[in-house]
């Protein structure tokens, strides 16, 4: 019964959104309203007032920058809400495993006798057995580099080419993922803990807010980059494509530190154990 | 724009989206919701907007992905209902 009034009301609600779409004016309409009156400035004007070639860069970062710190804000709530659902202080086992890797024999060790943990020759494990993954450990080390720099290359020609903070936050937040993947949780952990996760998450939201309270201290508007022309030492125009270069970086700290960090506590039901 | 590449990703969009959520399998689920991510990007492509296409495949069908699967790994594999 509660099968078929839901199924009535999604059918409904998808007629009706279907019937909606019916008034929008057609793909690439010349005559649309958003073609006619917002878009004309964006091209004419965001070369020659921030020296920016892709338009959707300058209009997210710039012309609508205080969207876009929102945005950030967002995820950085995202990521402090997944930690205060999930993580939970996790319990000494009493029983603990290790496993010494040239051999692959899992010892099993009681409470009292204690290894060291960063030991080269032993890898702590949580159950009695762990499989071995050496290809994809050997895999993962020789792609993360790469990852990492297309990451860097994506947030840095942002201004140029399709990219930008969001999205190369999230490449440089999957190659961490990807090590934690194939490696396991604890060697993620020791690269990069919650704690610095917390912290780069917040300071991203502080570069980006930051530099406008700082545009707001030099006598001009909340996120207008041009005022940063006195301290870069540029003209105006410039100043307000490092801006956007700025507030960029601060978006790709604060979304790979986000998406690092929702992993941790997904994978490990908060506990930061081994992980998948 | 080729109608015919439009019309066949559109049709693969409804079609995994559809499986995504009828299959009973969670990590099925998951993996179909990947797909339906990079038909969505293929189709955002087409459609000239390449920044969010780009989003689209970091996002949808990279990390989100994987949060799901890692979420699927903490529960029984199949739905009961």
């Amino acid at each position: 019964m509660n099968k078929t009034i839901g199924f009535i009301t999604v059918v409904l609600c998808g007629a009706m959104l279907l019937l909606g779409t019916a008034d929008f004016p057609h793909w690439g309409d010349p005559q649309s309203p958003a073609s006619r009156h917002v878009s004309p400035y964006y091209i004419e004007k965001s070369i020659p007032e921030t020296s920016v070639p892709n338009i959707v860069t300058a209009v997210l970062a710039d012309y609508r920058g205080y969207d876009t710190m929102f945005e950030t804000t967002v995820i950085f709530t995202a990521g402090i809400a997944c930690f205060f659902l999930l993580r939970i202080r996790r319990k000494e086992p009493i029983i603990r495993y290790y496993r010494h890797v040239p051999t692959g024999i899992t010892l099993r060790i009681e409470k009292g006798a204690k290894l060291p943990e960063d030991s080269k020759v032993f890898d702590r494990i949580d159950t009695l057995y762990a499989p071995h993954d050496l290809i994809n450990k050997t895999t993962a080390r020789l792609i993360i580099p790469f990852i990492l720099i297309f990451a860097l290359y994506v947030i840095a020609h942002g201004h140029h080419s399709p990219g930008g903070g969001f999205q190369g936050g999230v490449i440089l937040g999957a190659a961490i993922i990807l090590f934690a993947i194939s490696y396991d949780l604890r060697s993620a952990n020791r690269k990069m803990s919650e704690r610095a996760a917390a912290l780069l998450s917040t300071t991203g939201v502080f570069i980006y807010a930051g530099t406008g309270a700082l545009c707001l201290l030099l006598a001009s508007n909340f996120l207008d980059y041009s005022a940063l022309a006195l301290i870069l030492g540029v003209d105006p125009v410039t100043a307000r494509s490092h801006g956007i270069l700025i507030v960029e970086i601060g978006v790709g700290l604060t979304v790979m530190a986000v998406m690092v960090w929702i992993y941790y506590n997904l994978s490990s039901r908060g506990q930061h154990d081994e992980g998948l | 724009m080729i109608w015919q590449l439009d019309f066949i990703i559109l049709t693969l969009v409804i079609i995994s989206g559809i499986a995504a959520i009828s299959i009973k399998d969670l990590l099925g689920a998951a993996v179909l919701f990947g797909a339906y991510s990079f038909m969505m990007c293929l189709l955002w492509s087409i459609m000239g907007a390449v920044d969010v296409a780009f989003t689209e495949a970091s996002v949808g069908a990279g990390v989100s992905t994987v949060l799901f699967v890692a979420a699927v790994f903490r529960t029984t594999r199949r739905s009961r209902d």
